[in-house]
């Protein structure tokens, strides 16, 4: 089935069965493999992307279904080639991670909790992250990295001294 | 040879972790983004019996559709290829990747179906018509033990793999002198690691080269070794490429019968073969669930609390196959009386078959399920003389003078500060105020328990185990490598020759060959070789790596150091003792104008051959192979054996309560004392600490591989085995502590474990601290809600009144 996909900003077009999921298309057809497959069942959120600036399953998600949607994985989130977005620095400063293998997912939906909250409480980020499942660190040093970068976001284009 | 301590450039600093930027772009490389030219796709026909003869396989109508290359059964597989290996004597237990005649578990994988992809092998795989004649099963392991259940291997003639009693001093004497006793029964569920990657694997035969490729989510010693025995190939004929990131695996990530499975199908068929299991695939049929252990324990103990003998009865439901999974009793031997001055020991150790799903080694490899148990009993103790729990930890320590201390079953502990490290932990946490709290809670009709939990986790893991269980077992090597090599431009390149998990053992070598050649270990380059140009490496079991990668990485540039100034003083015409390094500069103190810089000693090395010492090799290239320090030895015939050589120690406590009408447990504060000797890396450390307590969250509350008594599993889906999300992880305070180990380089000791050593013993505690109002105890983990809320229910229906009116 023809399909126009909007990934990351580029058009794609591309002929994908009715039946393939976002998460497969995006990873075998595009091999935009930043997204994961964990449980293939809508729990773990590993296989998180953002459309249309909501964090969503995409192993629960066709294909076919996101046309006309903005999607954006995690290989849309980097700045430029070698560098990072201030909330990738920050998982990488407080070490948000373990295995990697969960981090693309964990990483979007902090994205989009940042792009409407700039100053989230504990609870908040707690809520945000809660439907993607890390095996690895017990989330600690991730609900740290989401609020350092809150707080580096905050602080953007401010001169020094100024309180964030 | 050790480094100077407590004057450290890079180690114990917190510096990023060099992993991890590929992983916040999306730029892993893990085992499904690797995609093979012409690569074809496995799909699994599963057993829906627990035990059945296979009296058909219909394959035609699979065969018949466009784009299905291959239906695989076990009887072509298991004759074209050796059994997977079996850890003990029991050589009628035999395992195939695919069930041979007779399928032994509900979700065992009896067909294989390959296409052009896995959505194709799937629609095949349900083509395949396969007739069974169910046959009498058993579940629990209990009734397994049994001589007349049913023998899962009937060619073995029982379902007892091992059953063997050790008793190290005098038990009976110590039993009989004991003015008080007790006994206790509780049971280890049926858990695992389930990293949200399930196993994947991609094998490649090339007939022309005669090399079999494989990329693999692996985390196994011998992994090449296996496959090159499975597929009658010699060794250098299988070509592990251990650049492949894993995505979690805590020791279960040993897929060793899929990799047979693809690796006898890409040779079958002269294609790549790739099998990337579904979650599905992984829970019922990727034989990776973990320890099921019933505990049966008898304490001698005197009026004051202090324990002289323990009687520990523990047998393993291993599922339908032995494994590895029956060592995971051997190895708590290492630690059979944890951080306790217990005189004398008994242990009866005892696997069963049943028609189960496989075990694999699981975080700890068994004794998590043995802390549980040995803190339950410093517990039972306390409730019996009605004194404080603590008290009675603090009584039976080992105490810091007493290092190396050597327990009953022949392991010397290293080093520690067990009181110590309890003193900062009661002052930190005001341990007085949180009793205060819980009897406010309690007040206010809630039950309320203060949990507390002492741990060892043992480090620098060996195989000491198989030769104790396994006579004809003698393996004591138990090596690690690293190789590290100066190019002709100067830069570092260092080598590490296993598969990593997130443990970040990259920047392990990269910090510990800084600090030991006083270059910046961000300017060093990692890389993790395949395994046909590899150095030995037992890979990362058993807490090992800080140790053994760490020890390694060490002694091989300080070879490399030694190299260089030999270089150095030979071109500058005075003796080796003569020279100081500094940040890679060679001085003389004799003559500081006298000195060679690091740019000079590598252009020697690598172009100016008739500078060189005599019969020194050109180049500049280090290696080191490292055995686990303390060991190598047999077991002594009265079956006395050092198991792992370091013992980090970790001290849990907890504020838990309990909303009496549905069940449902709440953290109230957590905090742990950790103490793993020299920190390598705080950032690694913390979040391997956090995250393993997460993991014994899990293990305590939430996850378990139920089956029902027709011995269907219930819980194959994350819907219903339940994994700790950000909501069910409290925020933990930690407390460190640093008793350096005397035998490793750094004084580092092993962290991959110790959460989840101590989280289900200290959540048990809490819990039944919690329940003790009510006159009842809970004696088996997992502890969901519905079993809580049910045992509550029933205790206050006993008592015949409400707590809250």
């Amino acid at each position: 089935m023809r399909t126009e996909l909007n990934v990351n900003g580029q058009l794609h077009v591309l002929d994908v069965e009715p039946r393939k999921t976002l998460v497969d298309c995006l990873r075998e057809d595009l091999r935009l493999v930043g997204a994961h497959t964990g449980c293939e069942h809508g729990v773990c959120g590993a296989c998180t992307v953002i459309v249309d600036g909501t964090p969503v399953r995409s192993c629960l998600m066709f294909a076919v279904q996101a046309e006309g949607s903005e999607i954006i994985t995690i290989e849309g989130v980097a700045p430029a080639p070698g560098e990072l977005s201030i909330l990738q620095d920050a998982f990488c400063e407080t070490h948000g991670m373990q295995c990697g293998f969960c981090t693309p997912g964990m990483i979007l939906a902090a994205h989009a909790l940042l792009r409407d909250n700039l100053e989230p409480t504990r609870e908040d980020i707690v809520e945000a992250i809660s439907g993607n499942i890390c095996r690895c660190t017990g989330y600690d040093q991730i609900v740290e990295a989401i609020s350092l970068a809150a707080r580096r976001m905050r602080g953007r284009n401010m001169p020094d001294g100024v309180p964030a | 040879m050790s480094a100077a301590k407590g004057k450290f450039r890079y180690i114990s600093s917190d510096r990023r972790v060099l992993e991890d930027r590929r992983f916040v772009v999306g730029k892993g490389n893990f085992v499904a983004d690797i995609v093979r030219p012409n690569m074809k796709h496995v799909a699994v026909v599963f057993s829906p019996h627990p035990a059945a003869r296979i009296v058909n396989i219909d394959a035609s109508e699979a065969l018949k559709m466009a784009g299905v290359h291959y239906v695989l059964t076990g009887d072509e597989l298991a004759a074209a290829t050796q059994p997977m290996p079996n850890g003990m004597p029991t050589p009628e237990v035999k395992r195939y990747p695919l069930a041979v005649g007779q399928a032994r578990y509900v979700g065992e994988w009896v067909v294989a179906v390959v296409a052009d992809t896995r959505a194709l092998a799937e629609d095949a795989a349900e083509k395949v018509k396969v007739e069974y004649e169910p046959l009498p099963f058993v579940v629990d392991g209990k009734e397994a033990f049994k001589k007349e259940s049913p023998p899962v291997h009937p060619a073995h003639g029982s379902n007892i793999l091992l059953d063997k009693t050790f008793v190290w001093g005098d038990v009976e004497g110590d039993f009989a002198a004991s003015p008080r006793k007790l006994s206790f029964s509780q049971k280890w569920g049926r858990s695992s690691t389930v990293p949200i990657e399930t196993f994947g694997v991609i094998a490649e035969w090339d007939a022309w080269r005669e090399v079999l490729d494989v990329w693999a989510s692996i985390q196994m010693p011998k992994y090449a070794d296996q496959i090159a025995t499975a597929m009658r190939l010699p060794m250098n004929a299988v070509r592990v490429h251990q650049d492949v990131d894993v995505g979690g695996s805590y020791g279960v990530k040993r897929g060793i019968k899929q990799t047979v499975l693809v690796c006898y199908l890409s040779k079958k068929l002269n294609v790549p073969v790739r099998l990337i299991e579904d979650r599905l695939d992984n829970m019922r049929g990727g034989d990776a669930h973990g320890p099921e252990r019933n505990f049966d324990v008898e304490l001698a103990f005197d009026d004051n609390g202090i324990i002289r003998s323990m009687k520990m009865d523990a047998l393993d439901n291993v599922g339908a196959y032995a494994g590895r999974s029956p060592f995971q009793l051997g190895k708590p031997i290492g630690a059979i009386v944890g951080p306790y001055k217990i005189k004398s020991v008994q242990y009866r150790a005892m696997a069963v078959t049943s028609n189960k799903t496989v075990q694999e080694a699981v975080r700890a490899f068994g004794q998590s399920p043995t802390n549980y148990t040995i803190e339950r009993a410093l517990d039972e103790v306390a409730w019996a003389l009605n004194l404080d729990r603590l008290e009675v930890r603090r009584r039976n320590f080992i105490q810091p003078h007493e290092f190396p201390y050597l327990i009953p079953s022949g392991t010397s502990y290293d080093s520690g500060n067990y009181p110590g490290l309890v003193d900062k932990v009661v002052k930190q946490v005001d341990l007085d105020a949180l009793y205060a709290e819980r009897d406010r809670l309690r007040a206010e009709g809630l039950l309320a328990g203060v949990g507390i939990a002492s741990c060892l986790e043992p480090s620098g893991g060996n195989s000491a185990f198989e030769p104790l269980l396994n006579r004809q077992n003698k393996t004591t090597t138990w090596m690690d490598s690293c190789r590290i090599a100066v190019d002709a431009l100067g830069t570092v390149t260092a080598t590490m020759h296993t598969t990593s998990a997130g443990q970040g053992h990259e920047t392990l070598v990269a910090t510990v060959v800084g600090e030991a050649l006083e270059i910046d270990p961000e300017k060093i380059r990692i890389s993790r070789a395949h395994t046909l140009d590899v150095m030995p490496s037992n890979s990362p079991v058993g807490s090992r790596m800080a140790i053994m990668l760490g020890g390694a990485a060490f002694h091989a540039a300080n070879k490399l150091k030694r190299k260089m100034m030999t270089i150095a003083a030979h071109d500058l015409g005075v003796p080796l003792e003569d020279l100081v390094w500094d940040e890679g500069t060679m001085t003389s103190k004799k003559n500081p104008e006298q000195k060679r810089t690091w740019n000079e000693v590598v252009l020697i090395a690598h172009r100016h051959f008739y500078r060189m010492p005599e019969d020194m090799e050109p180049g500049l290239t280090a290696q080191h192979v490292m055995q686990v320090p303390n060991g190598g030895k047999l077991p002594t015939d009265d079956d006395r054996i050092q198991m792992y050589p370091c013992f980090s120690f970790e001290f849990h406590v907890v504020l838990m309560s309990i909303d009496p009408d549905i069940g449902k447990p709440v953290f109230r504060r957590y905090m742990i004392g950790h103490d793993c000797g020299t920190v390598i890396n705080p950032k690694i450390v913390h979040g391997m600490t956090i995250g393993g307590i997460a993991h014994g969250i899990g293990a305590a509350l939430l996850e378990e591989f139920a089956y029902d008594d027709e011995g269907q599993l219930l819980t194959q889906s994350f819907m219903d085995y339940l994994l700790p999300s950000a909501h069910e992880v409290p925020k933990i305070e930690t407390v460190h502590q640093v008793t350096p180990s005397p035998l490793t380089v750094f004084g580092q000791k092993g962290s991959g474990e110790s959460g989840y050593l101590g989280a289900p013993a200290v959540i048990s505690s809490a819990v039944n601290d919690a329940l003790h109002p009510l006159g009842i105890k809970m004696n088996s983990l997992p502890l969901k809600i519905t079993k809580l809320g049910d045992a509550i229910a029933e205790a206050r229906a006993k008592a015949g009144k409400e707590m809250k009116q």
